[in-house]
């Protein structure tokens, strides 16, 4: 009974950082599908996001909830800003030399973000929560909202992708590009718009991260190995891929908790991406998308 | 004056010339079908025709307007649609995306466009919320000529579309081109079902090392006992 309970409490928390996981992913793998190459500053497109929030907040004293809008704006301006900057330079060059710009412009992002606000760690506005207590398990009201607000931003991405003229034109676009170019979509705009919804996305999770633990430098460095796990197992190039990839990730890292040491969470992410990939390599989720 | 002239046409892919001096011409209302062994330049030609590989040497008009080494989303612009003969669908959109997609670059409603589409391949539009990827080459066939038409073009290049259909598929093929040609576009295609091809087109190019061959009414060519003995099967 106690083990039991202790899985489903684990359960939640790794819904809540599925959930966190999964919005990192979603642009993860939308920018693979697009653009071919592993966006290895993508983790702190999602530091970015926290922190323009908390710039926000301590701005204009405004609910802490608006940190959401606030960082998803900020975080999307900056991952246009880079694109046009830097990676649209090296467009048409090999995607290995774009990973690794990436991994610099990662780096001058976390410098950036660090000399602005310093080394020191922040948090939100809001304190210690109290649990509710529901039957033997206790729910932290913030995780209630973090698992909400994903849900919401991803309802939001599949009308996007599914209703409008450039949704469609950019899972269009991932699909075939060659294709794309010969019927006249306009590459340059899907693109843009793929790094304002992928920037957005990330900055979503970075600050529910933020509201779940703390702010740091380092916050969505850290955070970037499980969302590239996420990514890789919903199948790379495909976002709806990637929320089963999230989900999976999250639960798999918070329930191994039961059986080995936190610090192996990591570890088990990774050992969970192999297995799946051993069994089907193209990802957990049938068809393309 | 032609619809499209392309006239002594070099080029390749960056290496030694596919292309030495060909040249074609469309009018609209007829159907235009290139020929030749494999290797002759005929699917070259047409890319460097849309602007999908470069031209060293040579002119491309279209209504009297050079577009000669032209982007290709501004060759859609101008009514040019071309249609791969491989990968020429949207796997993972429906039927109905993959058209919305084809209508992408013109503005305006596109609901008559997709009536006309669906008006000449019924089967469109029974299957229009089905993914294009997981339907049978013929109708995946379908998806891709119809995806071209969405910018109501003048001119619709074909890259082998019957490449890979049943028989029964590819008789189906041509009467559909043949329709198309009768609502006043023309239609340039590389074929490899010569007879075929010949019998619905209204004049043919013969291709050998990049260059034109032979060139005449599709009966004439037809009736060609040289171009028989080459490209017919005898």
């Amino acid at each position: 009974m106690y083990t039991l309970i202790e899985l489903m409490q684990l359960s939640i928390y790794g819904i809540v950082l599925g959930s966190i996981l999964t919005l990192g992913a979603i642009g993860v793998s939308m920018i693979f599908g697009i653009l071919r190459f592993a966006h290895f500053a993508h983790g702190d497109l999602l530091t970015v996001g926290a922190y323009c929030g908390l710039g926000f907040l301590s701005l204009t004293g405004a609910p802490v909830w608006f940190a959401l809008p606030a960082g998803m704006a900020g975080a999307a301006v900056v991952a246009v800003l880079v694109d046009q900057a830097v990676y649209r330079q090296i467009r048409r060059t090999q995607p290995v030399i774009l990973l690794i710009s990436s991994f610099g412009m990662g780096l001058i992002i976390r410098s950036v973000v660090q000399v602005i606000w310093g080394p020191d760690v922040y948090s939100y506005p809001g304190g210690i929560q109290r649990p509710w207590q529901i039957w033997e398990l206790s729910i932290i009201p913030n995780h209630v909202w973090i698992l909400l607000a994903a849900v919401v931003l991803v309802a939001l991405l599949h009308l996007f992708l599914t209703r409008t003229r450039l949704g469609k034109a950019m899972r269009a676009m991932s699909d075939n590009m060659d294709l794309a170019l010969v019927t006249g979509i306009p590459a340059e705009r899907v693109i843009m718009i793929t790094w304002i919804i992928g920037g957005a996305l990330a900055a979503g999770a970075g600050v529910l991260l933020g509201m779940d633990s703390r702010l740091t430098p380092m916050m969505g460095w850290s955070t970037l190995l499980p969302i590239f796990a996420a990514a890789i197992v919903g199948g790379i190039g495909r976002p709806y891929g990637a929320i089963a990839g999230g989900m999976l990730i999250g639960l798999a890292m918070e329930i191994s908790t039961l059986f080995i040491d936190p610090s192996y969470k990591l570890a088990v992410a990774f050992v969970i991406m192999v297995a799946v990939l051993i069994v089907r390599p193209h990802g957990i989720l049938k068809g393309a998308w | 004056m032609s619809l499209l002239r392309a006239n002594d046409i070099y080029g390749g892919y960056g290496g030694a010339d596919i292309l030495n001096g060909a040249s074609i011409a469309v009018d609209k209302d007829e159907i235009v079908v290139i020929i030749g062994a494999n290797g002759a330049g005929k699917s070259t030609l047409m890319k460097a025709v849309f602007g999908l590989l470069h031209v060293r040497s040579g002119e491309v008009v279209y209504r009297d307007a050079p577009i000669t080494n032209g982007r290709p989303e501004t060759m859609v612009t101008r009514g040019i649609a071309y249609v791969p003969q491989e990968h020429n669908v949207f796997p993972s959109l429906t039927v109905q995306e993959n058209l919305e997609m084809g209508g992408y670059a013109l503005k305006g409603d596109l609901r008559p466009r997709l009536e006309t589409v669906y008006g000449l391949f019924p089967r469109l539009a029974e299957r229009r919320r089905q993914e294009a990827g997981l339907m049978s080459g013929g109708e995946r066939q379908m998806v891709a000529m119809g995806r071209a038409l969405m910018i109501e073009p003048s001119l619709l290049m074909l890259d082998e579309p019957t490449a890979g259909l049943s028989p029964r598929l590819i008789d189906e093929t041509f009467q559909r081109i043949a329709s198309i040609r009768d609502l006043g576009i023309g239609v340039l295609m590389v074929e490899q079902n010569a007879k075929q091809a010949l019998a619905i087109a209204d004049r043919g190019y013969v291709l050998a090392t990049g260059a034109n061959r032979f060139e005449d009414t599709g009966p004439n060519l037809l009736a060609n006992r040289e171009v028989a003995e080459m490209f017919l099967g005898g």
